[in-house]
């Protein structure tokens, strides 16, 4: 009777019998390494001795690490049939907010808060990446490179992940060989590369207002030495990279979300997108699904967005007007407040930090302008949509269970209608756990892409309470 | 007036939604004994397999009943009585109606085996057969599944997920060959042994044992067999779930007999879903039709008539889908099941599958036009198969535009060319 009880009445977690799954000798090595890896990085830092020596030790556990973790996942995944494997899920405390999840989003966050506001104090870590650090970028590893190199790192060991878990869908495997493709390459080695030839360290797959230093007119972080000074300097590279970061925008964006909705970016080349679709992929299920969420989403995602244009303009008037407006200082002030509370606390700490309790797009969700120019031409102009296979839905809420955008994509299944929704990242992974196989992500003509659905206008209108609701 | 719905399933819930969207004065009340909230028993395998939570099987939020003014009462009917348009909960309270609809939904099949009543026995289709398996799954290794349909190989994925040994029980010589083809049929067979599945086929279940505490211990199957297990699931089918509306008046046969427009012998009276058992159905559906979609479709077509309407149900042409470990399988039209061979016109069949991979598409045709698709491990689209269906298409038209059905995700291995090839040849 309680157990009866605790199904039924309440969404804790119900008490179950589980089988803890026993490791072959294997996995069991690959994470021998991985933990021998963690400690020697721990001792290396630790130990007294000149950084040069320990170096090259530092780079061997950290690639023990990397390897170990790759190889115990093609594994662990590799064992079973492929298919779709969600089993345990909701019985597992890392991946149902658990006290591991609690530890593991407690250390991430700390990780940030360390990184954004006390670099230094990761000095014992970053420094024995100098070896790489030399050889890649000419210089001394800093927290910056260190953080690049988790990044990376994290996006391909749980990129081997997630090309294992979801093996059977060709779409799964290319889409997680695209976001590391894209963070390795443009993220990591390209900026590093560029900074060798001395050049500003561009970030090619990011834009404005994901990255608005990119087009304002000064660097209000590092001054006259900073990128943006070089850009504006009128060197031949420097007019590229702005050119290049105004194209984008203005002209591969539109066209791209046209053709494929916003998925080519925010699930294929954005570096945020490809951490989340990787080492977030565990926490996907986590997002909260409620209509009061979706609510909180449209507020705060828009506010971002109006806040980082106000900005702009503000810094372009104050820069046209000689400066005469908010002076030097006051235009660095708007701009730092943004970055620390914008990029830092909300893009880092808690968008990556609380992975394990907020789901892997806290921050695509409720806070990425860029997401949400990218929403706005998906929605009116795109041609992307999920399509539901007519009556075969059976309500059974995978879908919805790991939209990790939040999406309650059931509700518009159920009733027979495609889904065109402004925040869909379009990682597919609604239509891989369907057991009915009844969604599918389509390009396709607009004439018939809400079929069933509302027109956008329509929504619109019934938002504003201008038309009925059913 | 007050409309009271029996049952608050897919077929209940969609034809109270309806009546709400149709008229915002009537008054609505669900009676439901199974859970608080309606809630998708198709994910029923998925909770305990750890997919989803409880919660998060529920298709509409918490405070859509509230907001949508439907009232939802807790408790178990016991008696219907038409002459006073009253309905008798089990403890005594009663509740007036003045339109009672009845979606009361199934049963697992009980054939009266010994020991089936017995603590550790379940069938595999409510919230209390959910806690029941749940409560005796801490150190079970061993577990029977009694049937060979789509709930018995559900079960069977199930404690295979939680590293519990299932044997598997089927009648037939052949999985689900009642509806599937013989060659799709091996194919589920081959996927079920190769997840290690103990599948016993052309096998009975003979006797339950009791382990001299009301408890299940051991099954024997027809071949004398014990074979040791701490759970046994019944899945041999499901009946209507009708027992209580005796000596109601309310004519009842498999299910509770309805005319075209879903309406019972009793006036004011009508019955939807699995409970229902339609007069004259179609030429391709039998009476009593146990899934999900055709508990909605009567949902949304009672709802019109219960406000004095005169629509017929008609759910169209036949589909359905399924998912076997990881193979999935969809149905549109007519498919003739491995037994049903040797019968008179039984149709002619295009077969073709993935040399060596798990795939498989079947065109069924009579007298030139096409009338039905068996898939497996790809997804045609429904819209298409049907109007194909409905338009009596050539099997050289399908054949010529079987890209226009595909439905795999994007970057699949596309056979259309092979299939088209294979297909002609032996047309």
């Amino acid at each position: 009777m309680s157990a009866l009880v605790q199904i039924g009445a309440s969404s804790a977690p119900h008490r179950v019998a589980t089988q803890v799954r026993s490791l072959r000798a294997g996995e069991k090595f690959m994470l021998a390494l991985v933990g021998l890896g963690c400690a020697g990085l721990l001792f290396a830092a630790l130990a007294p001795g000149s950084w040069a020596a320990k170096g090259a030790m530092g780079v061997f556990w950290f690639a023990l690490i990397v390897l170990g973790g790759s190889w115990y996942f093609w594994m662990a995944y590799g064992r079973s049939h492929p298919g779709i494997k969600n089993d345990g899920i909701f019985h597992s405390a890392t991946t149902h907010r658990g006290a591991l999840a609690w530890i593991i989003g407690v250390a991430l966050t700390a990780f940030y808060v360390a990184l954004y506001w006390h670099g230094d104090s990761l000095s014992p870590v970053y420094s024995l990446l100098d070896p790489l650090a030399l050889a890649l970028t000419g210089a001394s590893a800093d927290e910056w490179f260190l953080y690049g190199a988790l990044y990376t790192a994290a996006v391909g060991v749980f990129g081997v992940r997630m090309a294992m878990k979801y093996r059977h869908s060709r779409y799964q495997l290319i889409r997680t060989g695209s976001v590391f493709f894209f963070q390795l390459g443009f993220a990591f080695l390209l900026p590093g590369m560029l900074k060798k030839i001395n050049q500003p360290d561009f970030y090619f797959t990011y834009f404005w207002p994901l990255k608005p230093d990119y087009l304002l007119p000064f660097d209000y972080v590092m001054g006259e030495s900073g990128i943006l000074a070089a850009q504006y300097s009128g060197t031949s590279v420097g007019r590229f990279m702005i050119l290049w970061a105004a194209l984008m925008l203005l002209v591969a964006t539109p066209l791209l979300t046209w053709f494929f909705g916003k998925r080519w970016y925010c699930s294929w080349v954005c570096g945020c997108g490809g951490l989340a679709e990787t080492m977030g992929d565990p926490f996907r299920q986590l997002s909260d699904k409620s209509e009061k969420a979706w609510k909180i989403e449209r507020w705060s995602i828009h506010l971002v967005l109006v806040s980082i244009v106000a900005i702009t303009a503000l810094l372009w008037f104050n820069e046209w007007s000689g400066r005469a407006l908010l002076g030097d200082d006051g235009s660095g002030l708007f701009w730092k407040s943004y970055g620390l509370v914008i990029v830092m606390a909300f893009s880092g700490v808690l968008g990556v930090g609380f992975y394990p309790l907020l789901g892997s797009r806290f921050w695509c969700r409720f806070g990425c302008p860029m997401a949400a120019i990218l929403g706005f031409l998906q929605r009116f102009f795109s041609r992307f949509r999920i399509t539901t296979n007519g009556g075969q839905c059976i309500s059974c809420g995978n879908c919805s269970t790991y939209c990790e955008m939040g999406i309650d994509v059931r509700s518009y299944a159920q009733r027979g209608e495609n889904i065109v929704r402004s925040s869909c990242v379009g990682c597919g992974v609604c239509a891989e756990v369907c057991p009915r196989g009844v969604l599918r992500l389509e390009n396709g003509p607009v004439a018939n892409r809400f079929d069933g659905a509302d027109k956008p206008l329509h929504e619109a209108m019934r938002a504003l309470g201008l038309a009925a609701r059913d | 007036m007050h409309v009271v719905i029996i049952g608050n399933g897919v077929a209940g819930v969609t034809a109270a939604r309806h009546l709400r969207k149709r008229n915002s004065h009537v008054r609505i009340s669900i009676i439901s004994g199974e859970s608080e909230h309606h809630w998708a028993r198709t994910a029923l395998m998925y909770i305990y397999m750890g997919h989803m939570q409880f919660t998060d099987t529920k298709p509409y939020p918490d405070p859509f009943w509230k907001k949508n003014r439907i009232e939802l009462v807790r408790g178990w009917v016991s008696l219907v009585e038409t002459e006073a348009k009253t309905i008798r909960f089990e403890g005594g309270r009663t509740l007036s109606y003045d339109k009672l609809l009845l979606a009361t939904g199934s049963r697992p099949n009980r054939f009266g085996w010994p020991g089936e009543e017995l603590q550790r026995v379940s069938g595999m289709y409510s919230v209390q057969d959910l806690a029941r398996l749940e409560a005796a799954s801490p150190g079970l290794r061993h577990a029977a599944v009694i049937g060979g349909g789509l709930i018995g190989i559900e079960l069977a994925e199930m404690l295979h997920s939680r590293g519990i040994r299932a044997s598997m029980l089927v009648r037939e010589s052949s999985y689900f060959s009642g509806v599937l083809p013989d060659e799709e049929s091996q194919m589920v067979n081959e996927v079920i042994l190769e997840q290690g599945i103990d599948l016993q086929l052309s096998t009975n279940l003979t006797e339950i044992l009791d382990d001299g505490q009301g408890q299940a211990c051991a099954i024997i199957n027809d071949k004398g067999e014990r074979i040791e297990v701490g759970f046994v699931g019944l899945c041999a089918g499901v009946s209507p779930n009708v027992a209580f509306l005796e000596g109601s008046g309310i004519e009842v046969s498999t299910g509770v007999v309805v005319d075209s427009q879903l309406r019972t012998n009793t006036v004011d009276v009508f019955a939807i879903g699995d409970c229902a058992e339609i007069r004259e159905p179609g030429a391709t559906r039998g009476k009593v039709t146990a899934v999900w979609y055709t508990g909605r479709m009567m949902g949304e077509t009672v709802a019109e008539n219960l406000l004095g309407g005169a629509r017929d149900y008609n759910p169209g042409i036949w589909f359905n889908s399924a998912k076997f470990f990881d193979l999935e399988y969809q149905v549109y039209g007519e498919v003739p099941a491995a037994t049903s061979k040797g019968e008179e016109e039984s149709p002619a069949s295009l077969l073709w599958m993935a040399p060596g991979g798990r795939q498989s598409v079947r065109i069924v045709h009579r007298n030139g036009a096409v009338i039905g698709f068996n898939l497996m491990g790809t997804r045609y689209r429904h819209r298409v198969c049907e109007s194909w269906i409905q338009e009596q298409r050539s099997v050289e038209y399908v054949l010529k535009h079987l890209n226009d059905a595909q439905f795999d995700p994007e970057f699949s291995r596309r056979w259309t060319r092979e299939i088209q090839q294979a297909l002609e040849a032996s047309a």
